[in-house]
């Protein structure tokens, strides 16, 4: 953060840490009400906040409410009145958010929320893991995972987009790891102001529902029941729900699309294929590990191995089809997740992975890997390990998953 | 957003499968679920209006020597029966 302290209008570049990253992109899509609470490993992105409205360098409304479930209750009402909207969340604060957090893609509102991803209690620990954004995989949130702080700050931006697109209408969370990228800090290019401002337009989030005294209206009223028009009713919106969860991987691609073109900067909407062209096998990753997992495909392609990355960047809603299309014709594959799934005993991106594949890809040999838990590394040793037990399976008979990279030490 | 295709605000149909919303009001009022009615003695009511106070949706009517209840949004709850320190309302069950 210190690199803001003397803060020039419009740097174009600065040097900063994830967490100011997220900032900046909340500074640069003119959001005009954040409500957070601070928790670690995202409090210094909530400091960054205070500090860039006080300074002026972000010219919005911050509520510090006494809780998380105020904050997001806080931003539904703001949205309903026409605000673009943010907050920032993690572990045990998502967990005291989820009752708004269960409301808000049903509300259809636009909201903006990065989650800075920290492993679940107990057992006790303060450190980064996919485990709290996981755990709320099934609500309705669209959710995306950065690789790097420069994919911070632009998805950060890139979600209002997506978001705010009339045949989406619905929640957005940035997910970026705590630790590796709240704290990892790089170079990172800041778009001009302009640029932004052509790219997301005037925020016009209330269109559909509003606190508005010249168009009075009941927001959420009861649905559903045993009988009369109240099933109906609630199937009409929840299926609403999921038509716009369908829409927003079109939107999602667009929008990266669109963002590149103005910024050069093409990241992989949904997946990225990294030296997929004539693999045999497959890692798949998510989030910041995948920096040290193409690294070890490297080493694994100089030694002649003939191994490919498939990095998930969009897991809500699951791009099921690019993930089958990317593993086609592949002849074994290893999931590595920073998360566990308790019902089936494996990481959740490896259960997708299956459900993706499943009808497109006759029983290929299939391995998920756990690692990364609590704030541990994933370290290129880690994927060289993963790499070599992959490619075993071209072999050998199947092996039992999951295999829990950091059991031993 | 800047979408071209969006019709100007205020000008498009909402899509009825996004948030749900209520644009006319529902004809229910509280009277019409209600299971049990409160009846005042007027021979026991000395207008102190504790039941006046405590209504939580401000049903009970001023006459003029006594309280009265407006039925039609009184929804039974019988707090001011419960807090009439004359014993003067009665809960008696609708329809039967």
């Amino acid at each position: 953060m210190s690199a803001v302290a003397q803060s020039v209008p419009e740097p174009r570049h600065v040097v900063c840490d994830g967490n100011e990253a997220a900032a900046w992109a909340v500074v640069l899509a003119r959001v005009d009400m954040v409500a957070v609470y601070p928790i670690t490993p995202q409090s210094s992105l909530v400091e960054c906040l205070a500090k860039f409205v006080a300074d002026g360098t972000l010219q919005a409304e911050l509520v510090d409410v006494e809780g998380e479930h105020s904050a997001l209750s806080v931003l539904q009402g703001a949205a309903l009145a026409g605000a673009r909207t943010y907050t920032a969340t993690c572990g045990p604060g998502l967990a005291f958010m989820f009752e708004p957090y269960l409301r808000t893609p049903g509300l259809r509102l636009p909201i903006v929320m990065s989650i800075v991803t920290r492993d679940t209690l107990t057992p006790q620990g303060v450190w980064g893991g996919h485990q709290d954004a996981m755990s709320v995989r099934e609500v309705g949130w669209i959710q995306m995972y950065c690789e790097t702080v420069q994919e911070v700050l632009d998805t950060g931006i890139i979600a209002y987009r997506v978001a705010e697109n009339r045949d989406v209408m619905l929640p957005v969370n940035v997910c970026h790891d705590g630790n590796y990228l709240s704290f990892g800090t790089a170079r990172v290019e800041l778009p001009e102001q302009s640029m932004v401002d052509e790219f997301l337009g005037t925020a016009d989030v209330n269109w559909h529902a509003a606190l508005d005294p010249a168009r009075p209206m009941a927001i959420d009223p009861l649905t559903g029941g045993s009988g009369g028009a109240g099933p109906a009713m609630f199937v009409r919106y929840r299926r609403g729900q999921c038509g716009g969860m369908r829409n927003s991987l079109a939107a999602i691609c667009a929008a990266h699309e669109e963002w590149g073109r103005l910024t050069g900067r093409y990241h992989a909407p949904l997946i990225e294929r990294y030296r997929m062209d004539d693999a045999d096998f497959a890692i798949l990753t998510i989030g910041s590990m995948t920096g040290a997992a193409k690294d070890a495909v490297d080493e694994a392609r100089a030694g002649g191995q003939r191994v490919g990355l498939v990095k998930v960047k969009t897991f809500r809603p699951f791009p099921a089809a690019a993930v089958a299309d990317a593993l086609r014709g592949i002849r074994a594959f290893g999931v590595v997740d920073r998360s566990v799934d308790f019902a089936w005993n494996c990481g959740p991106l490896y259960r997708e992975t299956l459900t993706a594949i499943h009808g497109a890809t006759p029983s290929v040999p299939s391995l998920s890997f756990i690692g990364g838990l609590a704030g541990a590394d994933l370290t290129v040793e880690h994927f060289a390990r993963v790499i070599a037990t992959t490619g075993q399976l071209l072999n050998v008979e199947p092996m039992p998953g999951p295999v829990w990279l950091d059991a031993d030490g | 957003m800047n979408d071209a295709a969006r019709p100007a605000a205020g000008a498009s149909p909402i899509p009825d499968d996004l948030c749900p919303i209520a644009t006319t009001p529902s004809p229910m009022l509280p009277g019409d679920w209600r299971s049990l009615r409160p009846v005042v003695n007027r021979a026991k009511c000395v207008k102190c209006a504790v039941c006046w106070l405590y209504c939580p949706v401000q049903c009970v009517v001023e006459r003029p020597a006594w309280f009265d209840f407006d039925l039609a949004t009184c929804k039974g709850c019988g707090i001011c029966a419960e807090e009439c320190p004359h014993r003067a309302i009665t809960m008696i069950e609708e329809g039967g």
